[in-house]
């Protein structure tokens, strides 16, 4: 057991460095005149000079990417070119409040989908045609449509939610609530959508199996074969789906944010690329990289839980 | 193909779908001819105005005229999906066919890049992009069509790899036909369509990806987008309102007209066979048979049907008639495919997907199990009537423990505590001959042998004290030398419990071994039924007689009909 998460943990320190540098050549590759963007046009071409040894972008790639990388493993990820704020300042209290969302996001749409999943694999007919339809409709229908119609209906015409703004949960519970329910309702509609049909197959795909045969030979009650025997093995695939979709829903948070002014990692990001604010622009990469290899560990510790002969191996 | 493409025309979802996307693209290709207006020309006089007769669908806020941006904007969309679709396309599928037919390196090269590229949200490499890229679409969505290129790579890789070893290819192959011939022709063609599928799916998500870009306010403000267009209407959503319902509508519309155009693409292709409709049948009842006394089981005129593609039923077993007496081993014997099995799954009233008892009745301890609920038939099995299996290692759920897989039925039909249950349990373990009870109990069903598994279901099936006990083939799965062991158990827990048994076999030596009664069965009859000497010495029908002439010329003959 230990050394499958030692491995997990090794696969996935080697897929973070991998990943910040391709991110940090292709930054650096392309990025011929930051200097001369950081200071605008009318700077004189001394001072983007100056201004471009300051940052040490006349030294070759490779010692560049050194040289953050060696920071970086100490916990300093630079500073921000354009508000010298440090880049582990401007992310860690906008990660919590996107990860809040995208987990929020994450059990709201594994409840609902296993919900969905399960009905439409047992009962088949009217339901199953619909959770079908559903599923077309959430997997095709942008989130940012939904969003944005969340906040025409509930927001402006019934005043129901907040239309923008966050409020911290410490703050204020019941006003965390009222801000964060019409993001998460967003975010989840598309990822129910691609959960309940994985559990919808694997479900019917479960059914089919000769231990769910014998099972009710020993006379169990339908709900206990579906809920606690089918269920369980067809757990695994959906937590599979539920992991892909999580690092949508962080994708999708992105934009959602923008839609209702949450400050999280999307507003953050959205200033960061526009500027081109390399250090935060790889700040925000590293954290999203960082945020996928943990979930899908988690993943896995959870598929061992399910799934007995991926534990004993 | 052409078939696809006619079958696709009488999908009507489909059929709509596509018709939709017809117009996009044609009101993209003439935008110019049908703006009523120059969608840049601003108007400040009329800026945030409602539809009127001037400006159909009114102005934004830089008093643009909307239709008019709607339409150029939608050449913007049709030609960034078009691009997307184009550099995914062809890098997924050629390094698919590279990765699916030549293998190894290109394999592991392939792979490699696909659990990278997937490592992150699109829209943060994108962000990521742009911040060297600049505004412009056309750069995002091919760094995009790189990102999403897996999909394509996945499916070529998988459908390709499954033919490489296919005999046709390699006959291709040996007639000289040279490496690209054989793609273009002979593995192309499978790919063709799940490929199709894709691009249709895949084109939806493109509209969302660069409609969500442009409302980021990411791309070229020069240029009219659908998603920048939704962004000054979402600026202005207190003033008028109606700014955000058009590009939403556009955008939404395509999505799914894309993705609906996919499912029915989709569907028409697995629809292979024609969808199951619902045979109306009612189960008809005989008149009160004659039963003898001593009579545990009494199965009359049983008939047992499947639904066709064509909605009627295709019986399997017909009028069947079947007597299980108290403490007594009845052979069901016959080749594969004659209904033995069927005949025993109704019994329990475990028929697979589909079929139904189309008649007869089964008469058990005085009540008619046909007619029973669900919930009373639950009641019976595994208390009154149990079952094992063929395949001992598919018929425990992999999931759970032996333990809590013996335990789970006597908590429930027995009441036992669950200390009891598992005394009980243990006990039963050690009486079907498992060699270390406490260990077995805690293992999981991977961890257990054939014969170790089969032993365990048995103790399942005994554990409720059942009056009979219905057999499947309980030895055919197992190693010959496991199997004479078994049968012994069997036999022996059997004459303990005096249950009866209702025993499904091919094979005329378990049935001389441990049968008092056996009934042979031939294409979903029973042709002859008696006291298994009887029938040993002078079989009756001229089936009977034809099996028994089979098994000994046989020589040896462990007595194996099928």
């Amino acid at each position: 057991m230990l050394r499958f998460v030692l491995r997990r943990l090794a696969s996935g320190v080697v897929l973070i460095v991998v990943i910040t540098a391709a991110t940090f050549f292709l930054l650096h590759a392309s990025g011929g005149n930051i200097a001369r963007r950081i200071l605008g046009q009318e700077a004189s071409e001394d001072t983007v000079v100056q201004k471009t040894h300051e940052l040490g972008l006349d030294r070759p790639v490779l010692t560049q990417f050194g040289d953050w990388l060696s920071h970086a493993i100490h916990g300093d990820f630079g500073a921000s070119w354009f508000t010298s704020q440090p880049v582990s300042d401007a992310i860690t209290s906008r990660l919590q409040v996107t990860l809040e969302l995208v987990v929020g996001a994450t059990i709201v749409s594994g409840l609902i989908a296993v919900a969905l999943g399960v009905l439409a694999a047992t009962r088949r007919g009217w339901i199953d045609r619909f959770v079908q339809f559903l599923a077309v409709l959430g997997f095709a229908i942008p989130n940012f449509l939904v969003a944005l119609a969340l906040v025409t209906v509930f927001a402006i015409h019934f005043k129901v939610f907040k239309p923008t703004g966050y409020t911290a949960i410490e703050d204020d519970p019941a006003g965390w609530l009222s801000t964060v329910t019409l993001p998460i309702v967003a975010l989840s509609v598309g990822s129910i959508a691609g959960v309940a049909q994985q559990i919808r197959g694997s479900m019917i795909d479960a059914l089919d199996r000769d231990y769910v045969r014998t099972l009710r030979s020993r006379g169990l009650p339908e709900s206990r074969v579906v809920y606690k025997h089918v269920l369980r093995n067809a757990g695994g695939p959906g937590l599979a789906m539920l992991a892909v979709q999580f690092v949508g829903l962080l994708g999708g948070a992105v934009i959602i944010e923008q839609i209702f002014a949450i400050p999280g990692l999307g507003q953050v990001s959205v200033g960061a690329t526009s500027q081109g604010d390399v250090p935060l622009v790889m700040g925000l990469v590293l954290a999203t990289a960082i945020v996928v290899v943990t979930i899908n560990l988690v993943v896995d510790l959870l598929q061992g839980f399910l799934n007995p002969k991926v534990r004993l191996s | 193909m052409t078939s696809l493409r006619r079958r696709l025309l009488r999908n009507p979802i489909g059929l709509g779908a596509l018709l939709f996307l017809v117009v996009v693209v044609l009101s993209a290709v003439f935008a110019p001819l049908l703006a009523p207006h120059d969608p840049n020309t601003a108007n400040a006089y009329d800026t945030l105005s409602g539809p009127s007769g001037k400006y159909w669908l009114g102005n934004d806020s830089s008093g643009h005229d909307v239709l008019s941006r709607l339409l150029f904007a939608t050449r913007l969309s049709v030609t960034l999906t078009a691009e997307t679709l184009v550099i995914a396309a062809v890098l997924g599928i050629v390094l698919g066919l590279l990765a699916g037919y030549y293998g190894k390196v290109f394999e592991a090269v392939g792979s490699a890049a696909t659990s990278l590229l997937q490592a992150l949200p699109a829209i943060v490499v994108l962000l990521a992009a742009k911040s060297v890229l600049g505004p412009s679409d056309f750069a995002a969505m091919a760094v995009f069509g790189v990102l999403i290129a897996p999909a394509f790579y996945r499916v070529v890789y998988s459908a390709v790899s499954a033919v490489r070893g296919e005999l046709y290819v390699d006959a291709a192959r040996v007639s000289g036909l040279s490496d690209p011939r054989i793609i273009g022709r002979h593995v192309l063609t499978v790919v063709r369509a799940p490929v199709i599928v894709l691009a249709a799916n895949i084109a939806g998500i493109s509209v969302a990806i660069s409609a969500g870009l442009d409302f980021l306010g990411l791309g070229d403000p020069s240029i009219p987008s659908w998603g920048g267009m939704l962004n000054d209407g979402f600026a202005n959503i207190f003033t008028q309102p109606l700014l955000v319902l058009w590009p939403s509508l556009a955008i939404g519309l395509t999505c799914v007209a894309f993705a609906l155009l996919g499912n029915a693409l989709r569907d028409e292709l697995e629809r292979a066979a024609v969808p199951r409709k619902k045979a109306v049948v009612t189960r008809q009842t005989a008149a009160a048979p004659i039963v003898p006394d001593d009579a545990l089981l009494s199965v009359h005129h049983l008939s047992v049907g499947y639904p066709t593609a064509n909605g009627s039923m295709q019986t399997v077993v017909e009028d069947v008639a079947l007597t299980v007496r108290r403490g007594e081993v009845h052979g069901l014997i016959g080749e594969s495919g004659s209904g033995k099995t069927q005949t025993a799954f109704s019994i329990l009233r475990l028929l697979p997907g589909g079929g139904r008892i189309v008649g007869g009745s089964i008469a058990f301890e005085g009540r008619d199990l046909a007619g029973l609920s669900a919930k009373e038939m639950a009641a019976v099995r595994g208390k009154k009537i149990a079952y094992v299996p063929q395949e001992p290692m598919s018929n425990l759920d992999p999931s759970f423990t032996v333990g809590s897989q013996l335990v789970e039925p006597m908590r429930i039909h027995l009441g036992l505590s669950r200390a009891d249950a598992k005394a009980r349990a243990l006990e039963l373990l050690a009486r079907v001959g498992i060699p270390n009870p406490r260990r077995t109990y805690g293992s999981y069903p991977h961890e257990l042998s054939g014969g170790m598994a089969q032993r365990v279901l048995i103790a399942g099936a005994v554990a409720c004290d059942p009056e009979l006990l219905i057999a499947d083939e309980p030895t055919t799965a197992l190693d010959v030398t496991v199997q004479a062991e078994v049968l012994d158990l069997l036999r022996d827990l059997q004459r303990e419990r005096q249950m009866g048994v209702l025993l499904v076999t091919h094979n005329f030596g378990v049935v001389a071994d441990i049968c008092d009664r056996v009934s042979v069965m031939r294409a979903g009859r029973i042709v002859e039924t008696g006291p298994v000497r009887s029938i040993f010495a002078d079989p009756q029908h001229e089936y009977t007689q034809s099996l028994f002439a089979a098994v000994l010329s046989n020589t040896e003959g462990e007595g194996v009909v099928a």
